[in-house]
């Protein structure tokens, strides 16, 4: 065991030091300084609004990258090019969002934009995401970003106005929570499955105050769009922020991408980001050790993401507290049930946790030559136009279409169902997105969270079931 | 001027209402159709929603909210990890519009007690002893002191609970965040020179 010396320090604890404005007091939080400030239409218009009260400008447009994604209809627009909202308020929050960023100088990647998309999905394609940033949004998803070794968290609107108004955030230091994982995953098992898992061990609360590091062989051995569904999930767990320390993989994700430094720059930067990672002697403030060869394909029984079983594993029953009582009986489940033959209504593959390429193909490679079951309704949503236009030109949209499956436009869809795509009441959802609480998808709408792989697997047979059966069968 | 000012809210008295429930989350509090406005007033009204209303707008017969009388029970105590989710600040306006000044549980989430204190609404995070014990006493008479971080429970007693000094310092002098960030201006542009940003 290395000995700590008083310069080993973690990854969080580098990347927080970088941006400190002003150390934390007695009296007083850190300032700290942001590098990337993500915007999107529903968190945003209260803090230009409070901006324009106060008569103060943005500090640094050049530092902020906005989209439209939440409010959005994922239908295609009519003949005449027209969006159909699901109200003229949802239209209003769109517009506003586009007339304040046109305002203050802010790029907005709008309905005419090549790279529109989720902001957590938009934003690495881009290269805006690098190692070593300190990046908020108003959504809590933004925890997605570190997977590049980034600081990256969600916060409130006011803190919007705050990061607007002067690029910096009052913020007290978190505790630090390695979260080691080691072991190659079975075939099947994919990233959805390790966060769902860890979720459900250390608890939706498992990490509150804390910045997660994960890391270890399993996290080495995953690409980047399954370190992003990984860090994606910490709000989850409670945790401000997820990371990965950068490495080849991260390196060879962002070289050449539109944000991305270039040249020497790049040569510069890369030789920086190597040293974004925790030293041999340093400690986190409290360590889980995750066993990855363990892991099953899992899937969420209640009504928040940290009930968790395998696929054909019973629910727990036994020591069940009110909550749990309370989740089972809006979810029609029984302790000590399985879930296998549960009949499924909608499958829906999209959001920031699982809507990028890789998984789209991971759902296609089940989908191809099957037809989605009698009587459900399967949506697909890319995460990006860029996810869009790589899927088509790879043939994944018209398997899903002969499949039975819609093809629809990027945006955060029936995750939040803020823009009309949502399950009717009673209806059960087996949904790749990252929240299952109750009517989160619809007023008393029924979620159960998977990986791309399970929810295509469920829309195949109608049934809750793993993809196991078409994996070993092939897609032929 | 100061996005405290308007509730300023140093110390009051108010009963308890119960919501025995763990990890109730943002959605829970403002459900996600109510989002897409662009102001920050009048969300009282949707606060619960899906707990009190029918789809047709009709009230719920089971809802958990059926015996609240808000304009005497400004104090709510949850079960753990109130205000799991989502970042949406919809949720302490809406609490606040509703005419919840204080929450009372063993554990918040992160985002959720950021944005209550940035709004006036006090996160009181108390053993769960205490959480219990107001839970067996229904409509208990509290006293809610922020200068002094004290909780006062009828027949219980007076306890400390946790607030960062600067929150308590903006809540009751009615300082403003972002102007406290704004006078480091200078060591805001020094280091964006000292980092090339």
């Amino acid at each position: 065991m290395p000995q700590q010396s008083p310069s080993d320090s973690t990854l969080f604890e580098k990347v927080w030091q970088r941006h400190l404005v002003r150390e934390e007091s007695a009296e007083t939080p850190a300032i700290l300084y942001i590098d990337l400030h993500l915007l999107h239409e529903v968190t945003t218009p209260q803090a230009f609004a409070e901006l324009k009260k106060r008569g103060l400008s943005v500090r640094r447009p050049d530092r902020c990258l906005a989209t439209i994604d939440h409010s959005t209809p994922t239908s295609a627009p009519d003949a005449e090019g027209r969006h159909h909202y699901v109200t003229e308020q949802a239209r209003d929050q769109v517009e506003t969002v586009q007339r304040n960023c046109a305002k203050h100088g802010i790029v907005l990647h709008g309905w005419d934009s090549p790279n529109r998309g989720i902001i957590h999905v938009m934003g690495p394609e881009l290269g805006a995401t690098q190692p070593g940033m300190t990046i908020v949004c108003g959504d809590s998803h933004t925890s997605t970003h570190g997977a590049f070794g980034a600081l990256a968290f969600g916060i409130g609107t006011t803190e919007v106005g705050h990061v607007l108004a002067s690029q910096c955030l009052l913020q007290s230091k978190p505790n630090t929570l390695g979260i080691r994982i080691e072991g190659e995953l079975a075939p099947g098992v994919t990233a959805k499955d390790v966060i769902l898992h860890i979720i459900g061990t250390i608890g939706v609360d498992g990490g509150t105050g804390s910045v997660i590091e994960y890391y270890g062989s399993t996290v080495r051995a995953m690409d980047m769009d399954s370190r992003m569904t990984l860090c994606n999930m910490s709000i989850e767990c409670g945790a401000r922020a997820g990371m990965v320390a950068p490495d080849e993989v991260t390196f060879d994700y962002l070289a050449g991408r539109p944000l991305s430094p270039q040249g020497e720059a790049w040569d510069t930067a890369v030789a920086d980001w190597k040293t974004l990672k925790t030293d041999a002697g340093a400690t986190y403030g409290a360590q889980v050790d995750i066993d990855a060869t363990a892991i099953r394909p899992s899937v969420t029984y209640g009504t928040h993401p940290g009930m968790v079983v395998a696929v054909d594993e019973a629910i727990p029953s036994g020591d069940t507290n009110e909550s749990i009582a309370a989740a089972l009986e809006y979810m029609g489940f029984k302790a000590g049930q399985t879930l296998a033959d549960e009949s499924v209504d909608v499958v829906f593959i999209g959001s920031c946790t699982n809507s990028r390429l890789s998984d789209l193909r991971a759902a296609a490679g089940i989908m191809k030559n099957r037809k989605v079951a009698h009587g459900l309704r399967a949506l697909v949503v890319p995460g990006s136009e860029e996810v869009r236009r790589a899927a088509e030109a790879d043939g994944l949209d018209r398997i899903f279409i002969d499949a039975g499956a819609q093809w629809r436009e990027p945006g955060c869809s029936m995750c939040i169902g803020m823009n009309g795509d949502i399950a009717a009441p009673g209806e059960l959802v087996v949904s790749t997105s990252n929240r299952n609480f109750k009517g989160r998808q619809g007023p008393l709408s029924r979620t159960i969270l998977a990986s791309p792989l399970t929810a295509a697997a469920c829309a195949i047979t109608g049934r809750v079931s793993s993809a196991q059966q078409f994996l070993e069968a092939g897609s032929d | 001027m100061t996005e405290q000012a308007n509730n300023l809210n140093t110390e009051f008295r108010s009963r308890t209402y119960n919501i025995p429930l763990d990890n109730i989350d943002t959605d829970q509090i403002i459900p996600a159709q109510f989002l897409t406005t662009t102001n920050r007033e009048g969300l009282g009204e949707f606060c619960f929603y899906a707990w009190r209303f029918n789809e047709d707008g009709t009230a719920k017969e089971n809802n958990p909210l059926r015996d609240h009388h808000p304009d005497r029970q400004q104090v709510l105590v949850v079960g753990s990890n109130f205000g799991c989710g989502s970042s949406r600040e919809h949720a302490p306006w809406a609490l606040l519009d509703y005419g919840i000044r204080a929450v009372i549980s063993s554990r918040f989430a992160d985002i959720f007690c950021n944005n209550s204190l940035k709004n006036g609404l006090i996160p009181v995070t108390v053993e769960e002893q205490l959480v219990e014990y107001l839970h067996a006493h229904p409509d208990s008479a509290v006293r809610i002191d922020i200068a002094r971080r004290q909780l006062t429970v009828e027949n219980y007693g007076t306890i400390q609970f946790p607030l960062d000094a600067f929150s308590a310092f903006c809540l009751t002098r009615g300082i403003d965040q972002l102007d406290f960030i704004l006078q480091n201006e200078q060591e805001i542009s020094a280091h964006e020179q000292k980092y090339n940003k």
